[in-house]
C-alpha cells in the first residue's frame, strides 16, 4: 500500500448519511411528506405487438377513491421526438409486452392497485418475435455501438493469422437477459405548481432527468426541479429518465394533485431496461507458447423496435490482450422487446465473460497456466490504437492476486480434486474498464465563520460519492473535513452528469477541486483574507478542461481469483472464496471503495450462478419476473470475499487521480467462476448462468 | 386486490359456518401466500375469516408418542419445538430449509400444507392457467417448466406443490384433522392433495368450508434418524428444485423400515411407496438405494426443461439414505 | 372524470376496520381499508417510511419489522389483523444514541444504497433473539445443541434480506460485532 495519506483523501471514513440510513430517516423518492397526495399505478400492456383498439376505464373509475385513468386517449401531450421509449400514453401503438399503456390515479394505494387490474384494454395484435438468435434474419450492422464506439474494427489479417495458428480456440458464449433489480424500484413523487414541475425521483443523475423532463413537457429547464437525495440503487437502470418519472408527472398534471408512483417489482422486468442477452463467438489463434497471433470477437445482441441500443460486448477485446491480427464485430436485431439499457459495466461485463473464458480455454489447449498466459499476452501499447496506456497494471494485479490467493502450486488438470461430496476447482480472469470523465460544474462557498459549503449535482446511489467528494473538497480547500459541508442530489445545484460508467467520482471530484481551488484564489485576493458577511462563492465548469484531455487509452484493471465447489450429486455450486485485486488509480475512501468492489464482484457471481431472465416467446416477456423466481445472490451465497487494490499514480487522469471503481468489480468475475467450474468438473459452461442442471446433464468437455 | 370483509371467528364452528355460507370467503392464516396472491389478483376473496386467533396454536405430545400440531402453529415455533428437534429431525430440517426467518415466523402449519403452486404461469393473471382459470390451458406445459413436475402431471397442469413441510409430514404418515360443515374428520396427509388430472383447480380432497385444525404425527421411533435434503438454485431462501425426506430403520444391515418422500416433483408431496417397498427387508447398500429411486422414478415423464430432476432425485435419495445408514451403524 | 363515490370519507363500512395499534411505543387508533398492509399503514398513514417497499411480496425483506418482538415481513401482514398488537420499526430502535446494531452497521459499512438497511437491522434484531432462544437454523449441525453464532449461521439466518449492493460480508461482520457487545 502507498504512503499514509496526509489529508482526508485516502482515509477510511464512514458514510456521511450513515446515521440517516440506519435510523430510517433518509428519505427516498416516495417518502417525502406531501399534502393531498394521490397514488399512481402503471398498467402494462398485455399484448406484445399491435395497437390499442379500446380502453374501457369505467370499471376502474367506478371504484371508490379512483380519481382518473390516463391513457393515450386522454393523457397530457408530450413533445414528440425526445425519446421513443418515454413517449408514453401518447399513441395506441404497443411495441412490447409490459409497455405502460395506462396509469390509474387514486386516493390510496389499495384503490389504485385494484383499479389498475380493472382497466379493460382491447388490442389488435400482430405476430411478434422476441427471441435472440444468431440465425435471425433481422440481424444488422448498427452505425456505432454504445456509447460511440465503431461497430467493427479490423487490423492485420485475422482469417490468415487464425488459419496459420498452431493452437486455435473457437467458442461461442451466451449470456441471458439480466435485470438490474435495485432494491428501491423506480419511483417518483411529482407535483405541479404554477406551471413548474417538482419531482422527487429515484435516478442516477437528476441533471439529465431534468433536461429530459423539460423537453418532454416543453418547459424551460429552470421550471423543472429534480431531487434525488437518496437513491436505493440503480446499477445503470436509473441512468436516465425512465417511465416512472414521466408517468408520475403526466398523472400529477392530469389530476392537478401530487402523485406518488412506484413501479412494482414485476414491472422492473423489462420496461426500465435490462442487460441485453448476447451471443458471442470468440476465436483465438496462438503459438504453442500461448502467444496470441489472431483474435476475433463477434458479438450479437438485441434491441427494440423503438430505440437502437447496441451493447458494446466486443469492445473489451479491442484493448485487452495482444495479437497482431484482430477483428471485432457487432450485430443487433430489432425484436418486439423493451429496449435494453445499461447494467453495471454494459459491454465490458458480458464481453469479458466471453474473452476471459476463451483465454482459459486457450490456456488449457496450450497447457499453459492461465495467469501466465495473460501475462504473456499483455500488450506494451494499445493493440488497436498503437498508443501507450496512461497506466496499465493488469500484470501487477494478476501477480499480486496469485500471491494472495496461493495460486502457485495449482494442478491445471480439470475434474480431479475431490473433498468429500465436493468437486473443487480454482479459476482466474482478468478485467478492465475504461477510466473516463465527463464535464461537470460545482460551486464552493466560504462563510465568514471559517466553514465551507460545496455544491454539485452529483448523485449518491450508494457508491459513497457524497462522502468521497466531501473528502476531496476538504483537501482541495486545505481545511479539516469538519469545516466542510457537501450538498448533492438536486437539480438546483450546479449541473453534473450521471452516476454511471465509473465516471462519477472522476468527473465530480474534478469540478469540486477546481471550484475549491478557485475559491482559495479568491480568498487569497480578498482584502485581508476576510470573507464578506454574505460569504464568497466560486462556481466553475470543467467543460473546457475535460474536452482538452489527450485521447489516450485510460483503463482500470483487475484480476479475479476464485475457488468453487460443485456438489457431485446435485450440481450445486458454492464459491467459498473470491478474491480480486484492482488497479484503479487513487482510492479516495477505502471503506466505501472496498464495499463497491465487493458489491461488483458479488453481482458478477450472481450473474455467473443465479440470474437469468427466462423469456416465453409465446407471450414475449420474462416469466420469472419477481425476486422469488429471478434469483439474485443472498447472504448465504457469499462466503469469503476479498478486494485489494494496488497503489497507482496516473497523471493523465484527472486532478484527483481516480479511475472509478463502480464497474471493474463485476468485469471478468463470471468468467473466473465458470473457469473454476471447469477446473472442478471438466464441464465448460458457455451459456450463463451455471445452473446445477447443466452440471448434472452435461458430460465433461475438457 | 378487491375490497373484502374481515372477520375473526370466536371458534372453529363459526369459522366453518362462515366459509360454508359464503362462496367468496377464504381462511386467512399467516397470509404469506394468500396476501401475496391477492395482490397479484390470483385469489380474490370477498371475505377473510382470520383463524389465527383460534386456539389451534399448540404442539402437544400424543398419548403414545407422536405429536399433535395445531393448525396455526407458526413454522418457526414448530421447528424450534424440542420434541420436533429430538424426535423428528426430518420435520425440523424441512421447516428450517423453507422460506426465510421472517416468513417462518408468520406462516402456519395448515397454511403451509394448503399453499398454492409457485408455477410462474399460475401467478401471472395475463397468462393461461387451468388451475387459476379452468379451461384457459396450461401455458407451462410447453413453456418455461424447469421447476415443474416430472411425476403425476396431466396435460391440464404440470404444477408442483411447493411445500417442504408437507414432504416431511407425508413421509411420517401424518394425519390431518379437519372440521367440515358436517363435523370432524381425519384425512391422511397422503390423501389430502389431489393429482391434477382434469381438474387442477381442485387441489385437495377437502370439501368447501373445511378447516384444518391440527396435524397428527404418529409415533415413529426410528424417525430420530431422519433427514431432509433440499436442492435449490441458491444457498438459501429459494423453493426446492428437488427434495427428499427420508427416515431409515436398519436391523443390522437389513432395512427393517424406511420412509421416503419427494418434493418439487409433483402436484402433491410425493410419497415414494415403490422405492420403500423395494428397500424393505433387503441389506442396505448405496446401489440398492439407487435401484429404489430408479423404481420410483420409472414413472417419471420429464418436461422439456426438467429432465435433470430424475438424476437429481436419484442422487439425493442415495445420499440421504446412505447418510442415515452410516449414522446408525456401529 | 371522477370516481363513483366520494373519496377520502372515513370509511367505517364493511370494507374497513378500526384497530388499535402500538408502533414504537405509541398507540394509534386507526380506521383502515381491510386491504391495507402493515407496511402501507406505516408508510402512508403513520409517516413511518423507514420500513421499505422493495418487492411487496415477501421476497426481499426490506419491509422487515418486529411484531410482538418477532421479525416479520410487513408487506404480507394485513394491518386489520393487528388490533391490540405491538410493532417496532427501524425508527423505534434508537434512543438518544444509536442502537448497537445501527452503530455497527455504520461502523462496518454494512450498506451502500441503504434501502434494504432498515429491514436488515430489524431482521438482525429478531434473528439475535431467535439465537438467544437457541432456535436452530438450516446450517445448525446438531438440532438439539445450543446455537453458536458463526458466520455461516448469520449468513443463513439473514438470507431473507436481499441486498443488491451486496454488503453481505459487512452485514455479517456488523451483526457479529453488535452481538458480541450485547
Amino acid at each position: 500500500m502507498s504512503a499514509p495519506p496526509v489529508g482526508a483523501v485516502g482515509r477510511e471514513h464512514p458514510r456521511l448519511e450513515g446515521r440517516d440510513k440506519v435510523t430510517g430517516a433518509a428519505r427516498y423518492a416516495v417518502e417525502y411528506p406531501v399534502e393531498n397526495v394521490t397514488y399512481g399505478w402503471a398498467v402494462p400492456a398485455a399484448a406484445t405487438r399491435g395497437r390499442i383498439l379500446r380502453v374501457d376505464a369505467a370499471p376502474a373509475l367506478a371504484l371508490p377513491g379512483v380519481l382518473d385513468v390516463l391513457h393515450h386517449g386522454n393523457a397530457p401531450r408530450l413533445t414528440p421526438g425526445v425519446d421513443a421509449d418515454l413517449f408514453l400514453l401518447q399513441e395506441p401503438a404497443v411495441h412490447y409486452r409490459g409497455q405502460f399503456v395506462a396509469v390509474v390515479v387514486a386516493e390510496t394505494i389499495e384503490a389504485a392497485r385494484e383499479a389498475a387490474r380493472l382497466v379493460r384494454i382491447d388490442y389488435d395484435t400482430e405476430p411478434h418475435t422476441t427471441v435472440l438468435s444468431e440465425h435471425h434474419p433481422g440481424l444488422y450492422r448498427p452505425n456505432k455501438v454504445n456509447p460511440s464506439y465503431p461497430t467493427d474494427t479490423e487490423d492485420g489479417d485475422f482469417d490468415g493469422g487464425f488459419a496459420a495458428a498452431e493452437v486455435r480456440v473457437d467458442a461461442t458464449y451466451r449470456t441471458p437477459a439480466y435485470h438490474n433489480n435495485p432494491m428501491e424500484p423506480h419511483a417518483t413523487t411529482a407535483r405541479w405548481r404554477d406551471g413548474r414541475l417538482l419531482v422527487h425521483d429515484s435516478n442516477q443523475g437528476s441533471t439529465p432527468v431534468q433536461a429530459t423532463l423539460a423537453e418532454l413537457f416543453a418547459l424551460p429547464r429552470e421550471a423543472v426541479r429534480v431531487v434525488a437525495e437518496h437513491v436505493g440503487g440503480g446499477f445503470g437502470s436509473k441512468g436516465y429518465a425512465k417511465a416512472a418519472v414521466v408517468l408520475a408527472a403526466l398523472a400529477a398534471r392530469q389530476v392537478d394533485r401530487p402523485v406518488r408512483l412506484a413501479l412494482t417489482r414485476q414491472q422492473l422486468f423489462g420496461p426500465i431496461g435490462y442487460r441485453a442477452p448476447t451471443i458471442q463467438r470468440v476465436r483465438l489463434g496462438a503459438d504453442a507458447d500461448g502467444r496470441i497471433a489472431a483474435v476475433c470477437h463477434d458479438a450479437i445482441s438485441q434491441t427494440s423496435t423503438l430505440t437502437e441500443f447496441a451493447e458494446q460486448a466486443a469492445v473489451y477485446t479491442r484493448s485487452m490482450y495482444a495479437g497482431r491480427h484482430r477483428r471485432t464485430t457487432h450485430r443487433v436485431v430489432r425484436l418486439d422487446v423493451p429496449t435494453p439499457f445499461w447494467m453495471r459495466a454494459p459491454g465490458e461485463c458480458p464481453g469479458a465473460y466471453a474473452l476471459e473464458s476463451a483465454m482459459d480455454e486457450l490456456a488449457t489447449a496450450c497447457g499453459i497456466d492461465p495467469v501466465e498466459l495473460r501475462i504473456r499476452n499483455d500488450p506494451a501499447v494499445d493493440p488497436e490504437q498503437g498508443l501507450p496506456f496512461t497506466s496499465r497494471n493488469l500484470v501487477a494485479c494478476l501477480r499480486d492476486g496469485a500471491r494472495r490467493f496461493g495460486w502457485a502450486d495449482r494442478d491445471p488438470t480439470p475434474g480431479v480434486r475431490r473433498d468429500g461430496r465436493w468437486l473443487v476447482g480454482t479459476g482466474v480472469a482478468g478485467a478492465s474498464y475504461p477510466a473516463r470523465a465527463r464535464a461537470a460544474a460545482a460551486a464552493a462557498t466560504a462563510a465568514p465563520d471559517g466553514t465551507f459549503e460545496v455544491r454539485i449535482n452529483a448523485t449518491d446511489i450508494g457508491t459513497g460519492a457524497r462522502t468521497a467528494l466531501w473528502q476531496v473538497a476538504a483537501d482541495a480547500l486545505d481545511v479539516p473535513v469538519d469545516r466542510v459541508a457537501i450538498r448533492v442530489g438536486d437539480s438546483d445545484l450546479p449541473a453534473a452528469g450521471v452516476a454511471g460508467g465509473s465516471m462519477g467520482t472522476a468527473s465530480w471530484s474534478w469540478a469540486v477541486i477546481r471550484a475549491c481551488e478557485g475559491l482559495r484564489d479568491r480568498l487569497r485576493q480578498a482584502p485581508g483574507g476576510a470573507v464578506p458577511a454574505d460569504g464568497l462563492t466560486v462556481e466553475v465548469s470543467t467543460a473546457d478542461e475535460v474536452r482538452a484531455q489527450r485521447p489516450l487509452p485510460r483503463y482500470a484493471y483487475g484480476a479475479h481469483f476464485c475457488e468453487v465447489r460443485v456438489d457431485a450429486d446435485t450440481g450445486e455450486v458454492r464459491v467459498p472464496r473470491l478474491l480480486g485485486v484492482f488497479a484503479a488509480g487513487r482510492v479516495v475512501n477505502p471503506t466505501t471503495a472496498r464495499s463497491q468492489l465487493i458489491g461488483g464482484m458479488t453481482m458478477g457471481m450472481s450473474m455467473a450462478l443465479h440470474e437469468e431472465g427466462l423469456l416465453d416467446e409465446r407471450y414475449g416477456d420474462w416469466v420469472n419476473h419477481d425476486l422469488a423466481m429471478y434469483h439474485v445472490s443472498v447472504c448465504a451465497d457469499v462466503e469469503r470475499i476479498e478486494a485489494y487494490w494496488l497503489p497507482e499514480e496516473d497523471p493523465e487522469l484527472n486532478p484527483a487521480g481516480v479511475k472509478g471503481i463502480g464497474e471493474i468489480g463485476i468485469v471478468g468475475t463470471a468468467a473466473a467462476i465458470t473457469n473454476a467450474v471447469h477446473h472442478a468438473t471438466g464441464v465448460r459452461v458457455r451459456d450463463l448462468p451455471v445452473r446445477l442442471d447443466k452440471l448434472l446433464e452435461r458430460p465433461p468437455t475438457r | 386486490m378487491r375490497a373484502f370483509r374481515y372477520h375473526r371467528p370466536a371458534d372453529v364452528a363459526e369459522a366453518v359456518a362462515l366459509l360454508d355460507a359464503d362462496p367468496e370467503a377464504a381462511y386467512l392464516g399467516g397470509g404469506t401466500n394468500l396476501v401475496d396472491l391477492m395482490k397479484l389478483g390470483v385469489q380474490r376473496p370477498g371475505l377473510l375469516v382470520d383463524v389465527t386467533g383460534l386456539p389451534l396454536d399448540t404442539v402437544e405430545p400424543g398419548p403414545d408418542g407422536g405429536l399433535r400440531i395445531g393448525a396455526t402453529v407458526r413454522n418457526s415455533d414448530l421447528a424450534a419445538h424440542p420434541l420436533v428437534r429430538r424426535d423428528y429431525p426430518v420435520l425440523a430440517r424441512a421447516l428450517l430449509d423453507a422460506a426465510s426467518g421472517q416468513l417462518r415466523n408468520m406462516a402456519t402449519t395448515a397454511g403451509n400444507l394448503l399453499q398454492r403452486t409457485r408455477c410462474a404461469y399460475f401467478q401471472d393473471t395475463a397468462k393461461a392457467c387451468n388451475k387459476r382459470e379452468p379451461g384457459t390451458g396450461c401455458a407451462a406445459l410447453h413453456g418455461q417448466n424447469r421447476e415443474l413436475a416430472i411425476l403425476g402431471w396431466s396435460e391440464r397442469c404440470v404444477a408442483t406443490h411447493p411445500s417442504d413441510l408437507a414432504v416431511a409430514l407425508v413421509a411420517l404418515d401424518a394425519v390431518v384433522e379437519v372440521r367440515e360443515p358436517g363435523g370432524p374428520r381425519d384425512v391422511p396427509l397422503a390423501e389430502l392433495h389431489r393429482t391434477p388430472g382434469d381438474h387442477p383447480e381442485r387441489e385437495t380432497t377437502l370439501p368447501r368450508g373445511a378447516l384444518i385444525t391440527a396435524v397428527r404425527v404418529p409415533p415413529l421411533p426410528f424417525a430420530r434418524r431422519s433427514t431432509y435434503l433440499k436442492v435449490r438454485d441458491r444457498a438459501a431462501f429459494a423453493f426446492a428444485v428437488g427434495s427428499v425426506a427420508a427416515a431409515l430403520d436398519l436391523d443390522g444391515d437389513v432395512v427393517r423400515d424406511v420412509r421416503l418422500a419427494y418434493g418439487a416433483v409433483a402436484h402433491q408431496p410425493w410419497r415414494a411407496y415403490r422405492a420403500e417397498e423395494l428397500l424393505r427387508g433387503r441389506p442396505f447398500t448405496a446401489e440398492l438405494a439407487a435401484q429404489a429411486a430408479d423404481a420410483e422414478l420409472a414413472a417419471a415423464r420429464p418436461l422439456r426443461h426438467n429432465g435433470f430432476k430424475v438424476p437429481l432425485i436419484r442422487n439425493i435419495t442415495v445420499r440421504a439414505l446412505t447418510g442415515l445408514a452410516g449414522s446408525v451403524r456401529p | 372524470m371522477r370516481g363513483g363515490r366520494e373519496s377520502g370519507k372515513p370509511a367505517d363500512d364493511q370494507w374497513s376496520s378500526r384497530l388499535a395499534l402500538t408502533v414504537n411505543g405509541v398507540g394509534h387508533d386507526l380506521t383502515l381499508d381491510n386491504r391495507t398492509t402493515l407496511l402501507d399503514a406505516l408508510r402512508e398513514r403513520l409517516g413511518l417510511t423507514g420500513s421499505k417497499k422493495g418487492c411487496d411480496h415477501g421476497q426481499c425483506g426490506s419491509c422487515t419489522v418486529l411484531l410482538d418482538g418477532r421479525r416479520v415481513k410487513s408487506c404480507l401482514v394485513l394491518a386489520v389483523t393487528l388490533d391490540g398488537r405491538e410493532v417496532i420499526t427501524v425508527e423505534g430502535l434508537a434512543g438518544r444514541r444509536l442502537y448497537p446494531l445501527q452503530a455497527a452497521f455504520v461502523a462496518h459499512d454494512a450498506f451502500q444504497c441503504g434501502y434494504c438497511t432498515p429491514g436488515q437491522i430489524c431482521s438482525a434484531r429478531g434473528m439475535l433473539d431467535e439465537v438467544s432462544r437457541d432456535w436452530p437454523s438450516a446450517v445448525t449441525a446438531d438440532l438439539t445443541a445450543p446455537v453458536e453464532l458463526t458466520d455461516a449461521e448469520v449468513r443463513e439466518r439473514m438470507s431473507g434480506n436481499l441486498c443488491r449492493c451486496a454488503a453481505y460480508p459487512n452485514i455479517v461482520t456488523a451483526i457479529r460485532a453488535a452481538a458480541s457487545s450485547r
